[in-house]
Parts: C-alpha cells; structure tokens; sequence
C-alpha cells in the first residue's frame, strides 16, 4: 500500500509515507488523483423555485494502491465519502477524475469480478436464502452445469454457517443471518475482489463480534483482496492488514494508511495482547476525534 | 418457553380470535335484522316513495331469481345466470386485452425515463375521462354492442394497471438493481428476475384495481347495449319493477366481491411477508 497525498506534510502517521509512488508488491487496484464532484441542482426550473444547489466536491485528488490478497479497512468520519470511494471501485460509481485501474485495466462499470457486500444485505426478498445466491452464480456463469451450480451453493451456504435455512425467505431471518447471505452471495460468484461498505453496521454489537470472527476465518481461507468500510475501530484492527484513515468531506482526502502488524491467523485476544495494538488504537480514536469534532464545530459555525 | 406455556399462549390468542368474529357476526346479524325490519316496516306503512317494495317480497324475488338462473324466453326475459354469463364475457375480454397492453407497456414506461417522459401526455390526457364517453364512439366505430362493450372495458381498466405498473418498476429498490449490475447482469435477465418481480405487488394491486373499474363500468354501459346485468336493469326500470333491479344490485355486489378476492389473495401471494429486504 502506498499513498501520496497533494501535500505529504499534513500527513501525521505513526507510519510515514515516501512520497515516491514505488511500493514492493502487486498491486491490484490503483486510485490516481481521483476526486468525485456531485453536479449540484441548476437549471430555470430549479432556479424559479430556489432549490438550486452548488456542485459538491466529496473526495479530491485521493491516490491509493492495494495490494492483491490483503485485507484494506477505510474509516472516517461519517459522510466524508467512504461509499463514494468503494463505488467507484465497484464500478456503480464514476470517478469525475483520475484514473482508477484494476490489475492494470481502467475500470469501466460494475463487474462480477468485484463482490459487493451491502450494509442494508439488498437480497431479494422473493428468493429464498439458496435462490438468492443461484441467482448470482447463475448470472456470472451462465452455462454453468445443474449439478456444478448446486456444489458452488451448497458449499458457500456451509462456508458461512447457514445450513439448514436454505429455503428460507430473507425476512425470515434476522439481520445476522441476512449479512451472512450477503457474503456468501458476494463469495459465491468467486470474485477477485470483495468489497465490503459497512457490512455489519446494522447489527447488535453481539452479532457483530461472531461475523467479525466468521470474517476472519473465511479470509483466512481464501485471501481474497478484500475492501472494508466500517466505524468500528476494533473490527479494523481484527481483520485488516491495512487501515485507511480519509480526512473529513468535502474534499476528503487520505490522512494516512496504517499497518497492522499482527500475525494471522487472529483472534481478538491475541490481537489485544499485541504491544502494537494500543498505539494503533490510540491513533486511530485520536484522528476520528479530531475530524469529527472539526465536522461538528463547522457546523455549529 | 415450555410447551405448555407456548400451549396455553396459543390457546388464549384463539380465544380472543374468537370471540372478535363472534361479536362481530353478532353485530352483523344484529344490524341487518334491523335494516330489514325498517325496511319492511317502513314500506308496509308507506314512510317510502309509492312504488317501493317490502323487504321480504324483494327476497322472494332474489330467491327466486338464485334458484332459475337460467331460462330464455327472448332477450327481454333471460334468466339473470344468462346476463351474468353475458357480462363477465365483456369483461373478462375487454379485461385481458387491457391487462396485456398495460402491464408490458407499464413496464417500458418505468424502466425507461424517456418512454415515461413521451407517453405521459396520453395517459394524463386519457385517464380522468369517463369510461362512458368512449360510448358513442364505440359504437360509430364497430357498430356492434358486443363489440363496443369490450372496448369501452379495455380503454377503463387500462390506467389503472399501466399507472401502477410503471410506478412500480420505476421504484424498485436501488439496492436489488445495484445487485444485479456488480453480477453483470443482461438488462433482459434484470428486467425478468429483478425488476418484474420486485413491481408484482404494485402490478397486482394495479390489476385488482382495473378489475374494480371494469365491473363497475360494464354495468353503466350494458344499459345503452341490450344484454348483460346493465341491460336487465334497464330493461327492469322500463317494466317498473323495482325489486328486480334491487335483486340484480345483489348480484352485482356479491359477484364483485368475488372478482375482488381473488385479486387479494393474489396480493397476499406475492407479498413476500412483510415487504423490505
Ligand atoms: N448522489 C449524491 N448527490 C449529491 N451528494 C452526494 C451523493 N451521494 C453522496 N453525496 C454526498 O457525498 C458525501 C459523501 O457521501 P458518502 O455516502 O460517500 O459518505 P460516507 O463516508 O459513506 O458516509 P457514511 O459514513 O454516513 O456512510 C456526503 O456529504 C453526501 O452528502
Ligand atoms: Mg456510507
């Protein structure tokens, strides 16, 4: 991973970043001087009824390279662009500048070689748990044969836990069980990369600890490239090897990126027990802190 | 919980259940004992206009029309089975040809902005006219009753569903359509297994809807056209007998209500429970 912000200097990071681009490692996905300005409201019709609204510039001029099969969490503080970013690398979203490639080509709109997670899960709520994931098999692998087809769901309904609820309706499970469908559908498909926007911010902190661990078993078998959005200080810290810190919107930039240095396989009272772990910590709340604070006092301001 | 808990828990909600529908057949029965009493009363005492029927001879005739529904003797006097027959016909034709425009046209129209943006002139143009003033036309143009009943059933029950079905599809959750696009699904397998699905409880609701406004319609435009539950209460109001046209609004209501269930138990089919997610 490396990043080269416009100005170095406002970097503080316990990790100080070369400003050369060189980094060791293969790099799968590259951001280049990417920024996304959403078109603001103009026009006579909005202008008769004063509704027009400025352009707004949500990321500017980010640059970031991950490296194939690492595990990278982005945090920040809410509405800094966080989604923006992985929409862009999911292809859902367009880059309003810069170049964002993927294994060397530039990305051109969503793919199934990139596996989306959803915050809000997005099954069909007319398929049952075992047709939703067919679904998304079947779609990326069209000739695919029955019996082949049946071993890819089957083995993903094991991989994470959800045997015996196979012809269950998605309301029918609770918010736990829903996400772990949400992954197996993302797994499923086999993607090169799995990207992943708050995928267990809707859930009680209990729930969330048992799908963390689940994370980081599944992971641990399969290495994938994975991209992680999250609030959750301590989720990054279990399952990343890197930790991307963006500054408040608009403009969002990346502050610093982090290493976390523990080894893997993980568990969460090795990972507590590390010496690194409360100075990663530590700089982690300080930086949030300090942007979310800045977010409140602009808008008392 | 323990089985005997859960037991007696269930047993206590169906109790309540119960007693709701109890109280609630009482209230029924209690009610039209009394509406019929009045009327009966009421029109054996004259607090009514001239003409108006008792209560109990309007029965006999309902009974009696129940039990012969199906006779001929000539296009004046045809038992109500035959009228009924005739005008679920009309509709069910009329009904089918507007079903097969709409839904699939409604679905163009919400899917694509430019589709919405050049046929709403039509559909807020034709909308709020009245079914009954394609009459006239209908009949200049196919010189048939037949016909014309038909028609005048498609042009009605078309707004409805195609209003519906648009705005399902144009409102299916961005999330299923974002699914569908990281899978890099074929427009054609998102519109059949994404968006088609998603809009079925507004395309059924649609339906049922349309279904209402052609049985309502056929009545009013069967009394211009000489067959059909409209025309026997035509035809009754000629011969100034009032029970038979109260007879056939009972018949009209209770076969309503048929037509209208199937389409709620079509609805509670495609609910997936509870919506969302
Ligand atoms: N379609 C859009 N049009 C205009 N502005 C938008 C749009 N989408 C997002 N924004 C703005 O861009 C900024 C970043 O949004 P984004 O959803 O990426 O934030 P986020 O970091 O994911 O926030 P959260 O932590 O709340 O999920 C926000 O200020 C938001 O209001
Ligand atoms: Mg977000």
């Amino acid at each position: 991973m490396s990043l080269s912000t416009e100005s170095p200097g406002e970097s503080t990071g316990t990790t100080p970043q070369s400003e050369s681009a060189f980094v060791a490692g293969d790099i799968q996905v590259s951001m280049r001087n990417v920024s996304k300005v959403f078109a603001g409201r103009t026009g006579w019709l909005n202008r008769i009824t004063g509704k027009t609204s400025a352009d707004f510039l949500a990321i500017d001029n980010v640059n970031i390279d991950i490296e194939r099969n690492t595990f990278v969490s982005i945090i920040g503080p809410s509405g800094c662009g966080k989604s923006t970013l992985l929409n862009i690398i999911a292809g859902l979203s367009e880059a309003s500048a810069g170049d964002v490639m993927m294994d060397g080509q530039p990305i051109e709109g969503p793919g199934p070689d990139r596996g989306m997670v959803f915050q809000n899960y997005a099954l069909m709520p007319w398929m049952t748990v075992e047709e939703n994931i067919r679904f998304a098999v079947e779609t990326v692998h069209p000739t695919m044969s029955p019996a082949d087809l049946k071993d890819v769901v089957r083995e993903h309904i094991q991989l994470v836990g959800l045997a015996g609820a196979e012809r269950k309706h998605p309301q029918e499970l609770s918010g736990g069980m829903r996400q772990r469908v949400g992954i197996a559908r993302a797994l499923a498909i086999d993607p090169q990369i799995l990207l992943m926007d708050e995928p267990f911010g809707a859930l009680d902190a209990l729930t969330r600890g048992f799908l963390q661990e689940e994370i980081e078993r599944i992971w641990e078998r399969k290495r994938k490239t994975a991209i992680m959005i999250t609030h959750s200080i301590d989720e990054a810290l279990l399952l990343s090897d890197r930790i991307i810190l963006m500054t408040r919107g608009p403009a969002a930039k990346i502050d610093e990126v982090l290493d976390v240095p523990f080894d893997r396989p993980r568990d969460r009272e090795a990972v507590e027990a590390h010496p690194a772990y409360r100075e990663l910590k530590h700089e982690m709340e300080q930086h949030l802190f300090r942007e979310t604070r800045a977010v409140e006092a602009s808008r008392l301001s | 919980m323990p089985t005997s808990a859960m037991q007696r828990a269930r047993k206590k909600q169906r109790r309540g259940e119960i007693d709701e529908n109890v109280r609630a057949i009482g209230l029924f029965v209690l009610s039209l004992v009394i509406f019929l009493g009045f009327w009966e009363i009421g029109a054996r005492s004259g607090w009514f206009s001239k003409g108006m029927p008792t209560a109990s001879l309007t029965l006999q005739e309902l009974w009696w029309w129940v039990t012969n529904p199906f006779f001929n003797n000539g296009p004046n006097d045809l038992g109500i089975g035959w009228n009924l027959l005739v005008s679920l016909r009309r509709v069910a034709i009329g009904y089918l040809a507007a079903s097969l425009i709409a839904v699939p046209l409604g679905i163009l129209i919400g899917i694509s902005p430019v589709a919405s943006k050049a046929f709403n002139p039509y559909v807020q143009l034709l909308k709020p006219v009245s079914p009954l003033a394609w009459l006239p036309i209908g009949l200049y143009l196919f010189r048939d009753s037949e016909k014309t009943g038909i028609f005048i059933i498609m042009i009605s029950s078309i707004w409805p569903t195609l209003v519906n079905t648009a705005f399902g599809v144009a409102n299916v959750s961005k999330d299923y359509l974002n699914v569908a696009k990281t899978l890099g699904a074929s427009q054609w397998r998102t519109v059949t297994r994404v968006i088609i699905p998603a809009a079925l409880p507004n395309i059924i609701a649609g339906l049922r809807i349309s279904m209402g406004i052609a049985w309502l319609v056929i009545v009013a435009a069967e009394m211009l056209l000489g067959t059909g539950l409209g025309y026997f209460i035509w035809n009754e109001w000629n011969n100034l007998y009032i029970p038979n046209i109260l007879v056939a609004i009972i018949v009209i209501g209770f076969v309503g209500i048929l037509l209208d269930q199937m389409f709620a138990y079509a609805e509670r089919a495609v609910s997936f429970g509870g919506k969302s997610e």
